[in-house]
């Protein structure tokens, strides 16, 4: 056990920092460039440098580097420290479709929609639930017909992220006969395309991010579909083995935990920082335990993914998301304890909510309510503890149709 | 990076885990759990003879001069299987002693200690009437005067049978003390964890020497690491036995693990236990080697995972039912070793305090 990273990384660990300093924020001509250009040409620069999108091979416009997650890593936490816009402005992009695309796609939608998707230009959206079928999304009804050399779509997703912005989107659609997740095709579509209305949902929070997608006798071509007909439910699970590069994270829940310090710090309570009461002194403490918990668990998963061994952290992965919104959650009820009647306060979905780092009350609101998102989407906390319970401790499957 | 075990540390588990299946199975655990008398030597005997009593002794002393995660590794075995032996006690002997002894002493203790010749234990906790922290030093009174001990020592793991003590004394220096040099009375308590028996220790005019260097504080951290590593051991075991009965078990005309609320449950169970063997690691190699992380890493580690333990441990008592109730049920033997590794060297609420105040809250 050594948890430095060495020499090699610690190299590269001035580099990124040094890369970071120099590229941003951006200067002479192009700092008067609007912002979302000043941000696809930084990344660009950074995928060149291989400090984004790293593994992704250079014809398809990445890094082209071999895989390795120390490197990674390294990477994130000094872009992360530098406050560069590292950030996908499309993770569902970045993060799902285009592993799938590499996984699962033809060289030509590869050398297609990979590099705009990469450097921040194409944005995009994922198109499964709908309202008949979210856990159970082998059971979507949103059909596709080939029509001559068209495929032509009818019916309705939901909760779609980021659907108004989006320039694409990839989704589940029935194409075949057959019952069920094995009736479905995976597709892409271009979100311009007549007959498609996006009608934006407010959240919970009064802000707005998901959207209904309706779809009426929309004709996209052929070529649209990711892997062959009917294997929509297998091309969809592909970016699962990718995944495994992203959850060794926990330094989302990292910040979390940080920031609820600092609420502890600042907030007064009976003429003194809440800090210093025993009982928040108790329940932050019991808070760390899981936080450090993930941490280090992370750093388990990560090691042995580097070292291509002890595949045993497979389980735990399994765990890595129920644990970080348990945590997630935690944190959340917390900090409304904190904030007392400062609870009473509309959330604030805005970024201006964030002053200098710091939540203002209506943030925190805000934040106490995404806490229960994150538990919903992408698998409700239910379903994994299924996962769980049968992958992990070998339970019986629930009673399927 | 590298935050995985070691091949040897990976052997050393493995031949520990074979051990224990074989010689120390349920049965022989609860034969052990139900006698009067404490735990069989013999058993202790096969453990010693696979170098679990010097693991921490350097080699120049005859120990095999390995770590605090080596020896966490042994104490997760050891709680996977709630074998009945004086390890606690014996290992935190030994890192006061490699801590805190003269040449001289440890010239005199350490290879006996490693080679399983002699057996030790700490006595730490005194009794106090206030209801303070009986493991605050600040509480304690034990004194040494004209060579002499004086003083009461409570929840002593495994006095009876111990060759040599370390005490602890007002003010938190440590002293030796041998349990046949006269003046040591030993009586045993009624602890819940009957594979770790509890001794009370009346010390009255006991020859005793202190020990040079100021020792507690490692002392105090190796037992943090080494119950939060017996209580994950325990735990994990407790989430498989009970989730191996839920399939086992027939209600309603199909296996109870069918039930989602169970299933449910069991996975809860499984997701507080399985990640947090990876904060004892971490607080295990602090120890080892990152001074200045080590006190706090222990802190946090002993109060998160033996709480999560002690409700995982319910949890199990519930999946099994009226059966989970019975003495007759093994799972009352792990829920009681949880609860041991909980309340010995303070509550989870002492530590997490003890991290706050660390953490500059
Ligand atoms: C913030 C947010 C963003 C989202 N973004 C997207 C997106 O970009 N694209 C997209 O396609 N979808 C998105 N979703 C939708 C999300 O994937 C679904 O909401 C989610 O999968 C749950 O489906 P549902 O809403 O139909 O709930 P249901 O499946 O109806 O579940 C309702 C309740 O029943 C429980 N339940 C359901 N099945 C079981 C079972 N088998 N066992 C036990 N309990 C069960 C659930 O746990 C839940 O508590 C988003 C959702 C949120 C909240």
């Amino acid at each position: 056990m050594d948890l430095r990273y060495g020499e090699a990384y610690d190299r590269l660990r001035e580099e990124v920092r040094d890369f970071a300093r120099r590229s941003w924020p951006p200067r002479g001509d192009e700092a008067r460039l609007d912002e979302r250009e000043q941000q696809i040409r930084f990344r660009r620069r950074a995928i060149e440098a291989g400090y984004l999108s790293r593994s992704v091979p250079a014809e398809c416009g990445g890094g082209g580097r071999a895989v390795d997650v120390l490197a990674e890593t390294v990477i994130r936490q000094e872009l992360i420290a530098a406050d560069v816009p590292w950030r996908s402005p499309s993770p569902q992009g970045t993060d799902m479709l285009v592993p799938t695309l590499l996984e699962e796609g033809t060289p030509e939608q590869c050398r297609r929609y990979i590099p705009p998707t990469l450097v921040g230009e194409m944005i995009w959206c994922q198109g499964y639930s709908e309202p008949g079928s979210g856990s159970d999304l082998g059971s979507l009804q949103s059909r596709a017909e080939l029509d001559g050399d068209h495929w032509v779509l009818n019916g309705q997703k939901i909760w779609t992220s980021s659907a108004r912005e989006a320039d694409m989107m990839f989704g589940l659609f029935r194409t075949e006969a057959e019952p069920r997740s094995r009736g479905l095709s995976y597709l892409l579509i271009d979100m311009r395309t007549p007959g498609i209305e996006v009608r934006p949902l407010t959240m919970m929070t009064g802000g707005i991010d998901f959207c209904e997608v309706w779809f009426d006798d929309v004709r996209i071509p052929a070529e649209s579909m990711v892997g062959r007909r009917g294997e929509g439910w297998k091309v969809s699970k592909a970016t699962l083995k990718h995944e495994r590069m992203l959850i060794g994270d926990a330094s989302y829940l990292e910040r979390a935990f940080e920031d609820l310090l600092r609420l502890a710090r600042e907030t007064r309570r009976d003429g003194r920082p809440a800090i210093e009461h025993a009982d928040v002194r108790q329940r932050l403490a019991e808070i760390e335990g899981f936080v450090a918990t993930q941490t280090w668990a992370s750093h388990r998963m990560l090691s042995a993914i580097a070292a291509d061994r002890d595949m045993t952290v497979i389980n735990e992965m399994m765990m890595a998301k129920l644990s970080l919104t348990n945590t997630m959650e935690r944190i959340a009820e917390l900090s409304l304890d904190l904030l007392a009647e400062g609870g009473l306060t509309a959330p604030t979905t805005d970024e201006g909510g964030m002053r200098q780092g710091w939540r203002t009350p209506g943030k925190w609101v805000s934040n106490y309510m995404m806490s229960l998102g994150l538990s919903i989407a992408g698998g409700t906390s239910n379903i994994q503890r299924n996962l769980i319970g049968e992958r992990i401790l070998g339970l019986p499957r629930d009673l399927r149709p | 990076m590298d935050f995985a075990l070691s091949e040897e540390q990976e052997l050393l588990q493995q031949t520990l885990r074979g051990f224990i299946e074989n010689e120390c199975p349920p049965s022989v655990v609860r034969e052990s759990f139900d006698a009067e008398a404490g735990p069989d030597p013999g058993l202790w005997k096969g453990l010693v003879e696979l170098g679990i009593a010097g693991l921490l002794v350097p080699e120049e002393r005859g120990g095999a001069g390995l770590g605090l995660l080596e020896a966490a590794l042994a104490a997760e075995e050891l709680g996977h299987g709630a074998v009945p032996a004086p390890f606690l006690g014996h290992a935190l002997a030994c890192v006061a002693l490699v801590a805190g002894g003269s040449d001289a002493q440890k010239r005199r203790w350490l290879p006996a200690l490693a080679s399983g010749e002699a057996v030790a234990s700490v006595a730490l906790a005194e009794p106090s009437p206030e209801g303070s922290d009986a493991w605050d030093p600040a509480h304690w009174r034990c004194r040494i005067e004209d060579g002499r001990l004086r003083g009461r020592k409570a929840w002593v793991p495994q006095a009876a049978g111990a060759d040599l003590l370390v005490v602890a004394l007002a003010g938190g220096r440590l002293a030796l003390a041998e349990t046949g040099a006269g003046g040591v009375g030993i009586a045993p308590l009624d602890g819940v964890d009957r594979t770790r028996r509890l001794d009370a220790v009346d010390l009255d005019a006991a020859p005793a020497e202190p020990l040079e260097g100021d020792a507690l504080p490692r002392v105090r951290d190796a037992g943090l690491v080494l119950l939060a590593a017996d209580a994950f051991g325990a735990a994990y075991r407790l989430v498989r036995m009970s989730a191996e009965y839920a399939q086992s078990r027939q209600q309603f005309g199909q296996p109870i693990a069918q039930f989602q609320g169970l299933k449910h449950q069991l996975a809860d169970m499984a997701l507080d236990v399985d990640p947090t063997r990876s904060l004892w690691w971490y607080a295990a190699h602090a120890f080892d080697h990152l001074p200045a992380e080590a006190e706090r890493a222990a802190a946090l580690a002993k109060a998160h995972i033996t709480d999560r333990a002690v409700q995982v441990a319910r949890g199990a008592v519930r999946a099994h039912g009226g059966l989970g109730f019975t003495w007759e049920c093994d799972v009352q033997i792990w829920f009681k070793r949880t609860l041991f590794d909980r309340a010995w060297l303070g509550t989870p609420e002492v530590h997490r305090e003890r991290a706050a105040a660390l953490g500059g809250w």
